[in-house]
């Protein structure tokens, strides 16, 4: 398969999202591809987070498209899908990592459930092969098989995080929204949780689209990064690119203040 | 209406308590139950003169569908004495005046709370639960906007994360009464606060099976012969109550629902039948267990 | 000893004669009249008439008698009777500017059209045990104006008026207002459903959210804009007529909170209202009734929700006192057969947890087995 033959997984078309009149983001379009990690980044309001809301389909956008394309080949725009294929969709093709991991797992329940929830929801019904499966996805993100019975609330940030993982890479999901993953942890926790995500994607395959206010994040983890500014996408390209050759006024100020963090 | 009029019930009320138009209200509720088995019905619950929690709901819905030719009977634990049927049996007595049995066998209609009778129903018949809490995944998720859109969508993933958490930290399911169950393979239900023991009479009984809970505005219905499976795993299968070289101390019955009663303060223990008229009627055939005698010369 | 459990018909008859012979109490002692209690117990009856949604002094006063005091089981029993009445129809919108006031208090403005009218109140009392008080001695006659027959504007319209304050919501046309008691009540409900609520709702439980309001459990920073209570008149449309006939006169407690707002995209900087409307002389019920109102409008008013007074479900599924006393004494039921189940399996896993420790079994219950 050449390179000309790899079709996007997902593709924007004029996407704009207002809350009343307030604007959300404004015509928005791109295209992902299959093992590609995009990065949305920003500052708080600059519609960051509406658009990743938009995409994994829990806003419905005021105007515009998404087309995504099923692992069969076949192609639908997200926001023409019923309420049901896309919470399906949620919750078996596609993860969502949360930036608190409150959010994400069910802190009541061991972290094996946790992880076996979406098999259970699909139907998997062995108790024995769900625990083997859960322990083995705790390994994969480096958490002690003898913690499987445990509730979440007794892991660390960073181990919650890794789980939270673990329980939206259980179905093999061939695209994940990463919404902060990094933002509650210390800079040597947030460390090994990036290496992680990088190697489980160049592992599995994965794309991913992670919002993050944080250039070093996006530096280490994505191949293509869009900035915006006041609910517009301002600059976008290749990562290096962009962060080493900023063209807009705002995006050489933010590359220029985390250099300054960096000294 | 004067107040002098209204302080003597049987006139001021009509047949069965209701008012016809609550109770074709109601008889609409249930027949959509009907045609949905297993899904929760809303409906405009009334307040009823006895408290919520207490049968509210199993009440409405037997004065519905209560006529004049009916044979009625309330059983409260498995019992036709306990202070809650005698209490509901007494209110459609005066209100109804139809006729009431303790033979299950009898019985057109059947009101009870937390049993289904032994001895196996019939066409002929209704069984009608009281339901405190109608709602499978309450416990799991508090919000009726949360739960309405996942039995809408028949997400059900959460309700075996709650029987993989009782196996993880009790090595079994933990879940003993009102176990949870797949209507028709479309719609989880609570079965009511039944011992489990119970679920296996529920699928493909004969009898309609209908479900009320008034505090909680919803009415529920399995037709006969409808499909109703506990949910398990596969390599921890369903399995309900058992009491292995138990027989009932009054009619020496075996494999039925015991209640165990303490019969001193060493904490000396036996167990009878928890459906009274079934331990009753195997007594007047003869069938006798070994505290039988005792017991019937103290009564004397 | 092994007791039949036959016999509870037998027993619940007697219980119900010693509950009747309690009530009596002693017969030496006079007999309470219902005249007593509407005149000389208002505030009980009030508070029966409102939570039991039923106006009817007489009716509550006897329902408070039978009860014994008991307040919750007396609206229960205005409850349960008043599901059973035959409804002709919805009255008209009483309107609360045409007050026959008898008391109006504003805390936001000094003088207002209409004047301030302290009428009665425990306010500014000293709550000083009276043991000099005489019942049988009539009191000393007040002071009195004459009732205003005038029209007085509502604070919130004077505001209003001027821009500084959210309009009312009207309904749509042809919109009919719902009723949680002849359909089942649907989230998210909209405002309509959760006044009706909040109005039958206990004034403990209100009183309670209220007051976590004030103390940073959603912030609503509340002015206690007016306060009216006094007389309106209840008119119903009478289709056959094609015009209004009045039915007779309620008296009912009004609160209307005046509540700060930053605007939005769409508003200006204005105030917003809290409501809160109780049948007799009820302040207490009214400003609770108003600050959790207000409170359960975050989402509308694009606020954060972050407090158990805004969450319309945890609010609106708990207020009512006669479900949660039923559920909650419901535990006094037999529940031999649920907890026969549990028993079984507390002694399963007790067996269990000793066999894993090798040891012997030493509760009394496992050596039984």
């Amino acid at each position: 398969m050449s390179f000309q033959d790899v079709k996007p997984l997902l593709k924007v078309e004029e996407l704009s999202h207002y809350y009343g009149q307030q604007l959300g983001c404004r015509d928005i379009n791109f295209e992902l591809y299959p093992g590609e990690v995009l990065a949305i980044v920003g500052e708080s309001g600059s519609g960051k987070s509406t658009l990743l809301n938009c995409l994994s389909t829990q806003i419905n956008p005021t105007m515009g498209k998404a087309y995504y394309r099923f692992a069969d080949g076949r192609v639908e725009n997200l926001y023409e899908m019923s309420e049901a294929d896309q919470r399906t969709l949620l919750r078996t093709d596609w993860g969502f990592v949360h930036q608190h991991p409150r959010d994400g797992l069910r802190m009541g329940v061991s972290a094996g459930a946790n992880v076996g929830e979406r098999l259970m929801a699909l139907g998997h019904r062995h108790y024995d092969n769900l625990r083997s499966t859960a322990i083995d996805w705790l390994s994969r993100v480096e958490i002690d098989a003898d913690r499987v019975d445990d509730a979440p609330r007794t892991f660390s940030g960073g181990m919650q995080q890794r789980l939270q993982i673990a329980r939206n890479l259980v179905t093999n999901p061939r695209l994940v929204f990463m919404d902060e993953p990094t933002g509650g942890l210390d800079v040597s926790v947030q460390a090994r949780l990036l290496d992680l995500i990088r190697k489980l994607v160049s592992d599995l395959g994965l794309s991913i689209i992670i919002v993050t206010h944080d250039l070093a994040v996006a530096r280490l983890l994505s191949h293509r990064i869009m900035v915006m500014k006041g609910g517009e996408v301002i600059e976008q390209g290749l990562t290096d690119q962009v962060l080493d050759d900023p063209h807009q006024a705002y995006t050489q100020l933010l590359v220029s203040s985390i250099l300054q963090v960096g000294t | 209406m004067s107040l002098a009029e209204i302080s003597t019930e049987q006139d001021a009320y009509n047949f069965a308590y209701l008012d016809e138009q609550t109770k074709r209200m109601i008889r609409r509720a249930i027949l959509k139950g009907i045609a949905i088995p297993g899904y929760q019905v809303p409906f405009a619950a009334r307040e009823m003169p006895m408290p919520y929690g207490w049968g509210t709901g199993g009440v409405q819905v037997t004065a519905s569908i209560l006529g004049p030719d009916d044979t009625l009977k309330v059983i409260d634990q498995g019992s036709d004495d306990t202070t809650n049927a005698v209490a509901i049996r007494n209110f459609f007595a005066v209100t109804s005046g139809v006729e009431m049995t303790m033979k299950t066998s009898e019985a057109s209609v059947i009101q009870t709370r937390h049993r289904i009778p032994e001895e196996e129903l019939t066409e002929d018949q209704t069984l009608i639960y009281q339901v405190p809490i109608p709602e499978p995944l309450r416990f799991l998720e508090p919000r009726e906007t949360e739960t309405r859109k996942m039995h809408a969508l028949s997400e059900y993933g959460l309700m075996h994360v709650k029987l993989y958490e009782d196996i993880a930290t009790h090595g079994h399911i933990a879940t003993t009464y009102a176990y949870p169950v797949m209507v028709e393979g479309r719609y989880v239900m609570d079965p009511s606060p039944t011992p489990k023991f119970d679920n296996p009479k529920m699928h493909k009984n004969r009898a309609l099976q209908l479900f009320g809970a008034g505090r909680e505005k919803r009415i529920y219905a399995l037709p006969p012969f409808t499909d109703v499976v506990s949910l398990d795993f596969e390599d921890h299968p369903f399995q309900i109550q058992e009491w292995p070289d138990t027989c009932c101390a009054m009619c020496g019955a075996k494999d039925v629902y015991f209640d165990e009663v303490i019969l001193d303060n060493e904490g000396s223990r036996m167990f009878v039948c928890s459906d009274s008229d079934y331990c009753e009627t195997r007594q007047a055939d003869g069938h006798y267990g070994e505290m039988h005698a005792e017991y019937k010369e103290r009564i004397q | 000893m092994y007791v039949a459990v036959k016999g509870g018909e037998k027993a619940i008859k007697n219980a119900h004669k010693l509950f009747a012979a309690k009530r009596r109490g002693n017969a030496n002692v006079p007999g309470l009249t219902t005249a007593q209690i509407v005149e000389q117990l208002s505030f009980v009856v009030d508070r029966v008439m409102g939570e039991g949604s039923l106006f009817d002094r007489e009716l509550a006063a006897i329902a408070i008698r039978q009860a014994q005091g008991d307040l919750i089981e007396a609206i229960f029993l205005i409850r349960a009777y008043r599901t059973t009445l035959p409804r002709f129809g919805y009255s008209t919108p009483i309107q609360t500017d045409e007050m026959l006031i008898s008391r109006r208090i504003s805390a936001t403005f000094k003088d207002l059209p209409g004047g301030q009218i302290l009428g009665p109140t425990f306010d500014y009392s000293h709550r000083l045990i009276d043991f000099g008080y005489d019942s049988e001695e009539a009191a000393e006659a007040p002071e009195q104006s004459e009732l205003i027959e005038a029209s007085t504007p509502r604070v919130t319209d004077m505001l209003g008026d001027q821009g500084m304050m959210e309009p009312d919501p009207q309904s749509a046309e042809g919109e009919e207002v719902g009723d949680l008691t002849r359909a089942p009540l649907d989230f998210p409900a909209d405002r309509d459903l959760r006044l009706q609520n909040l109005a039958r709702g206990d004034e403990g439980f209100l009183l309670a959210l209220g007051y976590s309001t004030q103390r940073g459990y959603a912030r609503t920073h509340p002015f206690a804009g007016e306060i009216r209570m006094g007389e309106v008149e209840v008119e119903f449309f009478a289709e056959e007529l094609g015009f209004e006939v009045p039915l007779g006169k309620i008296s009912v407690t009004e609160c209307q909170m005046i509540n700060q707002f930053q605007g939005s995209e769409e508003a200006p900087p204005q105030f917003t209202r809290g409501y809160g409307l109780v049948f007799g002389h009820a302040e207490r019920k009214a400003m609770s009734m108003a600050l959790v109102d207000r409170a359960l409008r975050w989402e509308e008013l694009g606020e954060e929700l972050t407090a158990p007074a805004q969450d319309q479900e945890f609010v609106l599924s708990h207020s009512d006192n006669i479900q949660a006393t039923g559920f909650v004494e419901h535990l006094k039921l037999p529940h031999y057969v649920d907890f026969q189940a549990e028993l079984d399996l507390i002694r399963t896993m007790s067996e269990e947890f000793w066999a894993e420790r090798n040891d012997e079994p030493t509760t009394k219950m496992g050596a039984a087995e």
